[in-house]
């Protein structure tokens, strides 16, 4: 091999390495995008617009067809066809009356259609204005009133989109993974320190019970925000205790993190049990879903998404910009070494437990703000999702490598999957099953491209080389 | 030292053999006959173990071609190798630990009656083979309980039942004891005289120059050439492996003595018993004796490692509290552990990261690491020390032994550290990096640091030491001030207690 080939077969295997260092840093991000494409293809329906968007529809449809007519708004019953009467209304379509007809039941909506011909007799004909998922019932009753048989409906146009994409479906899915995403937080740390956390599905629970007792005793449904505050801080206060003491054993008494959190799962499962008698606490104030269902006035993004986006970036710099970042890293990679490099190694490790202790009691509030009870069922198997979400995102389990923002992408490819089956009406034993196989598939494929990266750059330079 | 010289059983032509960023090997030729002690020596990273995983079956070539009997072959992997007669025995022995010898022994080719494992037929057969290659040990308790040089034993009568041709060991006495050496070297010449082509890799060279009938020097990732073991002597053999002329072996430069840096007066703890010494600022203090004698204990205890039971410490004149590394960092006394891989360093980070680990609160703010600064101050050493790395995010694990332990000084300097403590400060380091380490002791010394350096080596810690105390039994059991004076006769002496049972003959390294 001659110096100048030598050279250029060293650079091909920089680059090699390179790639494949990128493949293994984004290529469950990859794996993520794929499945969304996958979603959005297989989800993809003519979808009936709702709401403010069905009327901005319909007004335009009136512009053009009917500026001059009656138009009469039906809406569906509800909230979501009060949201389209209103909008519709708030638009003024054509030059035409305006009048509202709403019905709760067919029957009214019979009579108020069969006065409508006789009132405006000798004007334009009168136009119907409604959502296309209410236009049948519309058009059978109009069927059965021979003076109306021929009046118009006007419904918004449908178009083609997933369902997937959705920004209604694209929320809910963020809010179901938030609770998961905000516990793996805790838990990717702990598992680069080369432990394990099984308690924080029961610390949900836990934490759960505890904020909805506490804001019993601070006044129940007429607690005050303040009095919500600092039942919520205080459930994550506990639970951030009760890591401590998990960290506390492996540390002070070695016995060995499986454990230690295993008993704590079972304690804290049992306390939540006995402060709520068995039974779900509801004595919860409206106001408190905010912090679990409220959204952004700005972009509509729930609350829960954004304190678990705040998580993640703060996480980030910490693992990746602070001394106590580095000493994670270095206690899960070698502890011996660590401690002889004048690392405090019991102290990381009591801060990563109870930092996974606490995350899980913010779990636990937010889900009781989710679902404005506390019962100590909530957070059942969560340990499972939570360390399948940080192995997705691939940290090894064996400690000292992992990262926070490989966790997101885990959390979000499980509540991609899970959601797109829901979508596709795969059945909820089916997606037992599934979603078995995605965590063993996605370690498998990551254990897979890092070889093949290896395989591929010895190869190229092989050839280099000859 | 004759063999039979026979047939050609292993020849190897222009092989060659890249790994993402490094071209392992690029020219390696070699025969070996049967009948023969054939030796292959380099310092780490010349490619030796790349040569050998080849051979076995562990990675294929990208180029070149491996001939066993004549014919070339291409190995589909380790068991392929072994079914073709190459067995090869590694520093990490590959037994089962929890099994006995015989099921070792019998491992995949289990000796069946029907269902049934026939063990009457196993256990003559192991104690027959283990008899062959003299190990007296028990074929029933599990190989765990073995001493080292027994597991081995066991390993070579596996790879003579297997009906190996080739045997290939790989640094076969670095954890053996002198006697046992010496007992693994005289097989090894009988297993010679029955026709066994036999490829060995050591680093110490009095052994290959004694037991060898050739030897094949590696640099650079090839092949050098090879010579008769007879007409060799050590010091045209290192020159070979680094490749230059070799100056003197140890390049001891005296600095100006300061004032005393560290005292330690009567320290005890585990197998430590009260020990007392003084290092002055400038000056090598050679720490010898036996294993076991309490030297490495000694050390852990000024570091704060192990808990103390008595005896005090002072820094600079000053007495200090240390109770933990943490505490000993603080005052300046840092600590290089002989075991670098299990003690030293976190293989997965990078060699930056381990170059930081102690010292992040210097290039932090309100806990953010400012990372030009911490790069900056890395990359100062790395070119200060001449540590050679790919890039700042290389892999610690990555690094050969003489880069490990210079990222572990330049990691202590930039602690501000004023005592180092060398455990064992070239093990596992290659001739012309220990030389380089040499140096580098020099240049502290002369910088005013106290050096405390634990040596088994006894031509290494004669040849380094401004002054030398001895251990024996968790105690100093004497002091050679006088290095003119000194010979390694005295100092084992003193290692054995004082000279009641004499010097020991033989042998340089006491371990």
């Amino acid at each position: 091999m001659t110096p100048d080939r030598g050279a250029s077969a060293s650079r091909r295997a920089r680059l090699g390495a390179g790639f494949a260092r990128l493949a293994a840093e984004y290529g469950m991000l990859g794996v993520l995008l794929l499945l969304c494409a996958f979603f959005s293809v297989v989800t993809l329906r003519e979808q009936q617009p709702d709401g403010a968007a069905a009327a901005a529809a319909v007004a335009a449809r009136i512009a053009r067809e009917a500026p001059q007519a009656t138009i009469v708004i039906v809406p569906r019953p509800g909230e979501e066809g009060g949201r389209f009467a209103a909008a519709l209304a708030a638009r003024r379509p054509g030059s035409g009356r305006l009048v509202m007809l709403r019905c709760d039941s067919p029957a009214a909506l019979r009579d108020g259609l069969a006065r409508i011909p006789a009132s405006e007799a000798g004007g334009p004909e009168p136009v119907i204005a409604t959502t296309a998922d209410y236009a049948p019932t519309v058009r059978g009753v109009l069927a059965a009133l021979p003076a109306a048989a021929g009046t118009r409906v006007i419904v918004p146009p449908s178009y083609r989109w997933p369902t997937f994409l959705l920004v209604e479906n694209l929320r809910n899915v963020a809010n179901q993974i938030a609770v998961i995403a905000i516990v793996a937080i805790g838990m990717t740390i702990v598992i680069i320190t080369a432990g394990i956390d099984l308690s924080v599905g029961s610390l949900i629970a836990f934490a759960a019970v505890a904020v909805a007792w506490l804001i019993g005793r601070f006044g129940g449904q007429a607690a005050s925000p303040a009095a919500m505050l600092l039942a919520g801080a205080l459930a994550v206060l506990l639970c951030g205790g009760v890591g401590a003491f998990s960290g506390l054993m492996i540390t002070r008494f070695g016995v060995p993190p499986f454990i230690a959190t295993l008993g704590m799962m079972q304690v804290a499962s049992g306390v939540a049990y006995i402060v709520s008698r068995g039974r779900p606490i509801y004595e919860i104030p409206a106001s408190f879903v905010a912090l679990g269902r409220g959204v952004d006035p700005w972009l509509g993004i729930p609350h829960a998404v954004v304190l678990m986006l705040a998580l993640y970036a703060a996480a980030h710099l910490v693992m990746s910009r602070t001394a106590l970042g580095r000493h994670v890293y270095a206690v899960g990679g070698n502890p011996e070494a660590a401690r002889l490099a004048g690392v405090r190694v019991k102290g990381v490790l009591m801060f990563a437990y109870a930092l996974c202790g606490a995350l899980a009691g913010l779990g636990g509030v937010v889900t009781a703000s989710q679902l404005r009870s506390g019962a100590p069922t909530y957070g059942l198997m969560y340990e499972l999702y939570v360390i399948a979400a940080v192995v997705v995102g691939g940290t090894s389990l064996s400690g000292g490598e992992g990262r926070i923002l490989g966790t997101l992408i885990g959390a979000f490819i499980i509540a991609v999957i899970q959601n797109g089956m829901n979508l596709t009406n795969v059945e909820s034993y089916t997606q037992k099953v599934v979603l078995g196989l995605v965590i063993l598939g996605a370690v498998l494929l990551d254990r897979l491209k890092q070889r093949d990266w290896r395989r591929l750059s010895a190869g190229a330079r092989g050839e280099a080389g000859s | 030292m004759t063999g039979v010289a026979g047939a050609t059983v292993l020849r190897l032509t222009g092989l060659a053999k890249a790994f993402p960023g490094v071209q392992a090997l690029r020219e390696a030729t070699l025969e070996v006959r049967s009948g023969e002690v054939h030796a292959l020596v380099g310092e780490n990273g010349a490619g030796k173990s790349t040569l050998l995983r080849i051979v076995t079956g562990a990675h294929a070539a990208d180029r070149g071609v491996v001939e066993l009997d004549g014919v070339a072959r291409r190995f589909a992997g380790p068991r392929d190798a072994r079914r073709r007669g190459v067995a090869a025995i590694y520093q990490e022995l590959s037994l089962v630990p929890a099994l006995s010898a015989r099921a070792n022994l019998f491992l995949g080719v289990e000796r069946r009656r029907g269902l049934w494992l026939d063990e009457a037929v196993e256990r003559r057969e192991a104690a027959a083979a283990l008899a062959r290659v003299g190990a007296a040990c028990d074929v029933e308790a599990p190989v765990r309980d073995l001493s080292v040089a027994a597991q081995q034993l066991v390993e070579i009568a596996r790879a003579l039942r297997a009906d190996a041709r080739l045997l290939i060991l790989d640094e076969p006495t670095a954890a053996l004891t002198p006697r046992e050496s010496a007992r693994l070297l005289a097989l090894l010449g009988e297993l010679r005289a029955r026709g066994l082509a036999i490829l060995f890799v050591s680093h110490r060279l009095d052994e290959v120059l004694r037991i060898a009938d050739r030897v094949t020097v590696m640099r650079d990732g090839a092949t050098l050439g090879t010579w008769a073991a007879a007409g060799l002597s050590r010091r045209t053999l290192i020159e070979r492996m680094v490749g230059r002329p070799l100056g003197e072996e140890y390049p001891k430069a005296a600095a100006a003595r300061g004032a005393p840096r560290l005292e330690a007066r009567d320290l005890r703890g585990g197998p430590v018993r009260g020990v007392s010494f003084t290092v002055r600022a400038g000056e090598v203090l050679g720490i010898a004796g036996l294993a076991g004698a309490g030297r490495t204990e000694t050390a852990r205890l000024v570091f704060g490692a192990d808990r103390r039971a008595g005896g005090t410490l002072l820094v600079d004149g000053r007495p200090v509290d240390v109770r933990s590394p943490r505490d000993a960092i603080r005052h300046g006394v840092c600590l290089l552990t002989e075991d670098r891989k299990g003690q030293g360093l976190v293989l997965g980070l990078s060699a930056r990261d381990n170059f930081a680990l102690p010292n992040l609160a210097r290039w932090s703010r309100r806990g953010w690491i400012d990372g030009a600064r911490e790069n900056a101050a890395f990359l100062r050493h790395v070119e200060a020390l001449d540590i050679r790395i790919a890039s700042p995010r290389q892999r610690a694990g990555d690094l050969s032994g003489g880069n490990q332990q210079k990222l572990l000084v330049a990691r202590w300097l930039e602690s501000d550290s004023r005592v180092l403590i060398f455990d064992e400060p070239t093990r596992g380091i290659d001739v012309g990096a220990r030389h380089e380490m040499y140096l580098l002791i020099n240049a502290l010394a002369a910088r005013g640091k106290a050096i405390v350096m634990i040596s088994s080596d006894l031509p290494e810690a004669l040849g380094m030491s401004d002054r030398i105390v001895v251990m024996h039994a968790g105690r100093i059991a004497g002091e050679i001030a006088d290095m003119a004076g000194a010979t390694q006769e005295r100092v084992m002496e003193l290692a054995t207690g004082g000279g009641a049972t004499g010097p020991r003959p033989g042998g340089e390294r006491v371990n």
